[in-house]
Parts: structure tokens; C-alpha cells; sequence
């Protein structure tokens, strides 16, 4: 526990041994008397990757939610002389030594006469200052809101400034990554709600009630699993009429997705109503005359919430990659709705992508995503249970 | 054992039931029919559809009975081994899907194989040398497996190897073998191109068992039993092969069950991206045109292939644990 004391204090052993016994039983105490939420949350710290991607998640959803402030560009804004192009840097040194305030150079489109191949080539007479807050395309936020501040930009759009370069319309990738992290990100939770929903309706009456209804429960459950399940998504997207908005398509593809999801769901739930169903203090409630309904909602609900969470943490990677996997492939969400999926679609090519293979940073975005919820979901399934080892 | 083999086979009937259903229900859910996309494409090529054609053809698919007829129908023929003609491709089902499903299965199958020779060895090194630089390294490695959809890393690994060497890996076999019937320089050929798909494939699958088999292990390696054999003095390594490898391979093996569906999924996906002949392009080509007998009928094969293999892989764990086949 504290070993560094010990060395100080050499000449009071005793003492020091003495303290040293009542700080772990303090320590220990503290454990005894803290209440189970605080448990977990010790438990959780602990696990420091899990901090960090919960962190990296939190800008994720801020970025996502703020889109459009944070995107330097309106994310469907094409520029056919901007085709494309390779990412840009800003600088902070020009010829002369420091340059404040940071800039980008202007960029000039040339075209090779033989091969078609466009070139960009940088053109040092002109400097583009990078401002924050700057002055750009405008947009409506959620719809309401109407501005044109954007986070980072040269005022006014005077210059070019594609942090991340364009696509094949020379819309701009980065503007485009944050606008498809509001969709690619939420199509996780919104699924996973709808497969909650379902998991704990149908995982609860088949775990605590068993019998007939448990049995084809079961039965339904274990065939969904092992069906196939990227041909059963894509037949079942294939089917959301081509005429739907792009709200109803989202939602559509979000049900298709829990389709299958709430089947893990179901199962956490069934085995812990099994569990608990038999537990002492549910018997106790039982027998103090609680209703079945109070029985439920406030002694077994409690004591598997944080399991569900955990659970529901894992389950949306699995959302994420399956929307992305479908706009991909063109069967789920369709431009002009920018997604992540939507947008690696276009870098489906290997022409294209051997060229521009700034096309797949969208990738990263998922890959980390998927990581960070992942490194989550495992802090809060070991957190779930803080009375292991 | 027998007994807990036909337990399982008649609790395989319902689901197989359950997938002809459900594949039905799939190929009924576009709006409108497909003889509805079918006249409407005809009519605008040709200006004129032929009423008696039309009539004609609704009564061969039986478009004009109602729904559980149909199905009774379809199903009917469906066992008597007639699948059904694709109106796109005008050729029936059963020619246009036989190859492909067996390109995915070699493909599904060669990749399982691989996952598990090498998740096997790594696993248990994991384990034993838990903590060690090598863990954290298989670690780390296998959390940027399971978090990368196999479409990206087929992406990815596309865009590499043309940037390296120049070559593009699409495709299962070289052009002068690609219509040529099967002998030995195309199987040869083949496996020349198979390694590309099963390296993507198994990267995911992969790092998945090696996260079950490390735990397996570290699970069995602190019990009791392993502790005696130890003080008995048996030597380390035959230990730990003899007995909790042994205990910790049963959940390997249920896990089969669970990789089959997945790595069918993956084929899928991948396919599309490197252009493979298996049943994904083909697949998400019917979707798209709405040729719905040709994709039922995928849906139902692949689903059916599955479920099989499940089937097989539960057998084979009874098999290995007797209580399995106890109390399961």
C-alpha cells in the first residue's frame, strides 16, 4: 500500500505498520459500506481503455450532433474544378520564416492532355488565411437554426480548404465525414433502443413466465442467429421501396438492422429473469405480497440495468458496421443522405481508390468508432459485476 | 449418443421450416410481384405486352392463387428439385447457383480451417505468456480485427497490394481459366487465388477465437486439477496440452456453430468488393432486380447450408463432451 512510507519512517516500524493496517481497513471498510453503483464505478475507472474510448466516443457524438457548425463545408456541396483532390495542410511557416495567421496555399486544377489525370499543383502567390469561427456556406441546424459559422474555414470561402480532399463531385471529405457520423452514429442507437425494446418485452415474458411462449422464443431466437446474416439484411433492405423519403428508408433500415439484434438482447434478458426468478429476495417480495408488475420493475430490473447497459454497449458496433456495411453495398441508405457506408460506396473502385486513397478515411472513422465501443462495452460488462474476483 | 443425434436432427426440421418460410415471406415483400417488374421492363423495350403472355405466365407461377397456395407450390417444386427460372439472367436457378454455392462454401470452409490452425497455437500462447509482450501484441491485433468490417479490410488489402505490387487481386481465377472446365490446372489456379478472400475473411473470424481460446484457457489454467499434475511433476508443456487445452477446446468447438453463419455473411460482402464468382455479387445483382425466385432461393440455400452445419458442428461437440449430449 504505501511501501515509500515504510522507508521514511524506518526507525517506528511498528507505528508505521499500525497505520499501515488502519488505512487498509479504512480501505476496505470504504468498500463494505459503498453502495453498489459506487463499486462500479471504481471498477470502471480501473479500466483505462475503456475511459479512453468512452472519452473519443463523447467527441464523436458532439461532433455528430453539431455537424454542421463543425464541418467546414455544406457536405453536399459539389465543385467540378475540385475533383478529386488531395488533402490539404495548413501551415504555419512560409518562405520568411512563421507565419501567423496559419494559411493554405491556393491550388490550381491541371489536366493532363493525354491521360485525362488531374494534377493539383500549388500555387505560393496566393494565401489563404485559416481562421476558427469563420464565415462559410449556410445551413440550418436540426433544421431550425440558420447560420454560417463555421468551425474552421478561410473567411467567406475565400480560398480552398479540404483538410481531408474531395470525391469523385469534389465535395469536400471531411464535411462530409462529420455530417455521415450524425447518421452512421445514431443508426447504432436508434437500432439498438428498437432491439431493446423487443430483447426485454420478449427475452422478460419467455424468462419469466417459461412454458409454450419460451419455447418458440427460443426456437425463433436461435433460428434468426443462424441465419446468414448479411444476405437476410440485404434481402430485407432490398425490399424498402426505392420512392421511400430518406427518413422513412433510415428508419426501415434501422428496423431491418434490429431484426436480428434482438436476439442477443432477448437472450441477456431470459437468463437473467431465470436466475433471479429463483433468487431469495424476490421470494421475499413474494411473500411481503408485492404485486408481480412491482416485482419486476423494482427488484429485478435494478439488479440486471447495469448488465443490459453493458450488453447494450456491444451490440452497437454491430449496428454501426451492419449500416455501413448495406450503404456500402447500395441496398441500405441512398445519397444525397451522406453516411459513412454511403461514402466508402465510392470508393468501392480499386481505379479509384489506387488514386484517391483518401477515399477511405471514412474507414478510420469506423474502425475507431467500433473500437472505442468496444474497448467501452468491456469496462462496463466488468464493472456490471463488481462483486467478480 | 445416437439418441442425442436424432434429438438434434428432429429439432433441426422446424428451423429448416421456419428459413423456407421466411425466405418466401422475403421474396413476397417488394411491392408489387415480379411479373409486375418483368411486363413493366418487356413493355419498354418492345411497346406491347401480349395479355394471353401475361395470363399465361401469372398462372405458371401461380400468381393467382392466394399466398399459402403459392407457397405449398413453390416449396412442392422447390423438393422435387426444380428451383424455378431467373428472369434476369432467363436461365433456371439451379444452373446460374450450383458453382457459386460451392465457391462459397470452399471459401467459408478453407477460411474456418485457417482460422482455427492458427488461433489455436496463438490462443494458447496467449495464455500461457498472459501479460507477456507477445500477448498484448496478439491482443491489440485482434481488437483491430474484430473492429474492422470485412469490406474495409478487403479494401484496404486491395489498395495495398496494387500499390505494392502492382496487382490486382480480384477475381478467383486467371482469365484463361475462368470459362474452362474443372481439372487440375484450374484447382491449382484457384488456390493461387483463394488465399487473398481467406486472409481477409479469417483476419475477423480469427481474432474472435483467439479472444475465446485465451480465455478458455486462463479460465482452466488456475484450477485445482492443473495444480496437482504440476506438483505430480508433469513436465509443463505436455500439461498444458494434455489437460485444460483438451477442456478448454469444447467452447472452440460451439463456437463453430456461430463462425459458419458468420464467415457465410462475410463471403457475401467480400465477394461483392474483390468481384469473386460465389453467391454474393449474384446475390445483391437479384436483389437489386428485384429476380426474387433467384434470391429466395439463395436465401434459402445459404440459410439451409447453415443451419447443416450448425447441425454438424453440435454433433461433433457431443462428441468431444460427454455432457453435452447429457443434459443438452
Amino acid at each position: 500500500m504505501s511501501l515509500e512510507r515504510q522507508d521514511t519512517a524506518a526507525s517506528t516500524q511498528g507505528q508505521v505498520l499500525g497505520i499501515q493496517k488502519a488505512i487498509a481497513l479504512q480501505e476496505e471498510e470504504r468498500i463494505y459500506v459503498a453502495s453498489q453503483w459506487q463499486l462500479m464505478r471504481w471498477r470502471f475507472k480501473k479500466h483505462k481503455m475503456a475511459i479512453v474510448g468512452g472519452c473519443v466516443l463523447i467527441v464523436f457524438y458532439v461532433l455528430a450532433i453539431f455537424c454542421e457548425f463543425f464541418a467546414p463545408y455544406d457536405p453536399l456541396k459539389f465543385d467540378p474544378k475540385l475533383i478529386f483532390m488531395p488533402p490539404q495542410t495548413i501551415r504555419f511557416r512560409d518562405d520568411n520564416g512563421l507565419h501567423w495567421p496559419p494559411f493554405v496555399y491556393g491550388i490550381e486544377q491541371q489536366i493532363d492532355p493525354v491521360s485525362f489525370r488531374r494534377t493539383y499543383v500549388l500555387d505560393p502567390e496566393k494565401k489563404y488565411a485559416v481562421k476558427l469561427f469563420a464565415r462559410g456556406d449556410p445551413y440550418k441546424m436540426w433544421g431550425m437554426l440558420g447560420g454560417d459559422i463555421h468551425l474552421i474555414g478561410t473567411e467567406g470561402n475565400a480560398g480552398p480548404l479540404h483538410l481531408l480532399g474531395t470525391d469523385r463531385m469534389g465535395r469536400d471529405i471531411l464535411s462530409r465525414l462529420i455530417t455521415g457520423a450524425r447518421i452512421s452514429l445514431s443508426i447504432g442507437l436508434v437500432g439498438v433502443f428498437v432491439s431493446l425494446i423487443l430483447g426485454i418485452l420478449i427475452g422478460g415474458f419467455s424468462g419469466y413466465y417459461g412454458g409454450v411462449f419460451d419455447t418458440v422464443a427460443q426456437r425463433l431466437i436461435e433460428f434468426l442467429r443462424s441465419v446468414p446474416r448479411i444476405p437476410l439484411w440485404m434481402a430485407l433492405s432490398a425490399a424498402v421501396p426505392p420512392f421511400w423519403s430518406p427518413i422513412k428508408v433510415y428508419f426501415g433500415i434501422t428496423i431491418v438492422l434490429s431484426v436480428i439484434g434482438w436476439t442477443g438482447m432477448a437472450r441477456v434478458v431470459r437468463s437473467k429473469f431465470l436466475a433471479l426468478r429463483e433468487e431469495d429476495f424476490v421470494m421475499a417480495a413474494r411473500l411481503a405480497g408485492s404485486g408481480e408488475f412491482r416485482i419486476v420493475t423494482r427488484h429485478m430490473v435494478p439488479s440486471f440495468l447495469s448488465h443490459i447497459i453493458a450488453s447494450v454497449t456491444l451490440s452497437i458496433p454491430g449496428m454501426i458496421l451492419g449500416e455501413t456495411s448495406l450503404s456500402f453495398l447500395g441496398v441500405g441508405l441512398r445519397p444525397p443522405v451522406v453516411s459513412w457506408g454511403v461514402m466508402l460506396k465510392e470508393a468501392q473502385e480499386l481505379s479509384a481508390v489506387a488514386l484517391s486513397p483518401w477515399l477511405l478515411i471514412p474507414g478510420v472513422a469506423i474502425v475507431l468508432a467500433v473500437l472505442c465501443f468496444n474497448f467501452l462495452g468491456d469496462g462496463l460488462r466488468d464493472a456490471a459485476d463488481p462483486y467478480a474476483r | 449418443m445416437l439418441q442425442y443425434v436424432i434429438r438434434r436432427f428432429l429439432l433441426m426440421i422446424p428451423t429448416l421450416f421456419i428459413i423456407s418460410i421466411v425466405s418466401f415471406v422475403v421474396i413476397q415483400l417488394p411491392p408489387g410481384d415480379f411479373l409486375t417488374t418483368y411486363i413493366a421492363s418487356v413493355a419498354e423495350e418492345d411497346g406491347m405486352v401480349d395479355q394471353a403472355l401475361v395470363d399465361a405466365l401469372r398462372h405458371r407461377y401461380g400468381l393467382d392463387q392466394p399466398q399459402y397456395v403459392r407457397y405449398l407450390k413453390w416449396m412442392g417444386r422447390l423438393l422435387q428439385g426444380e428451383w424455378g427460372q431467373s428472369l434476369e439472367w432467363d436461365r433456371p436457378v439451379k444452373e446460374l447457383i450450383g458453382s457459386r454455392i460451392g465457391l462459397t462454401f470452399v471459401i467459408s470452409l478453407t477460411t474456418l480451417m485457417m482460422g482455427w490452425l492458427i488461433a489455436f497455437p496463438v490462443g494458447i500462447f496467449s495464455a500461457v505468456k498472459q501479460y507477456s509482450a507477445g500477448d498484448y501484441m496478439f491482443t491489440a491485433l485482434s481488437f483491430i480485427g474484430v473492429g474492422t468490417p470485412n469490406f474495409l479490410l478487403a479494401l484496404v488489402f486491395m489498395y495495398a497490394i496494387f500499390k505494392l505490387f502492382d496487382y490486382n487481386t480480384a477475381g478467383l481465377f486467371s482469365v484463361e481459366y475462368q470459362e474452362a472446365p474443372w481439372n487440375m490446372a484450374k484447382v491449382l489456379d484457384l488456390l493461387k487465388h483463394l488465399w487473398v478472400p481467406v486472409l481477409i475473411l479469417g483476419t475477423g473470424g480469427t481474432a474472435g477465437l483467439i479472444r475465446t481460446m485465451r480465455a478458455n484457457l486462463l479460465d482452466e489454467l488456475h484450477k485445482p486439477y492443473v495444480v496437482t499434475a504440476r506438483s505430480k511433476g508433469l513436465k509443463e508443456n505436455r500439461l498444458t496440452l494434455k489437460y485444460p487445452v483438451r477442456v478448454a477446446l469444447n467452447p472452440f468447438v460451439s463456437t463453430v456453430g456461430w463462425a459458419l453463419p458468420g464467415l457465410i455473411s462475410g463471403t457475401t460482402i467480400v465477394s461483392i468488393v474483390l468481384g469473386l464468382p460465389t453467391t454474393g455479387p449474384l446475390l445483391l445483382r437479384a436483389l437489386q432486380s428485384q429476380d426474387m425466385y433467384l434470391a429466395g432461393s439463395f436465401l434459402l440455400l445459404l440459410s439451409m447450408l447453415t443451419v447443416i452445419g450448425t447441425f454438424l458442428s453440435d454433433i461433433l461437440l457431443a462428441w468431444l463432451d460427454p455432457r453435452i449430449r447429457l443434459t443438452g
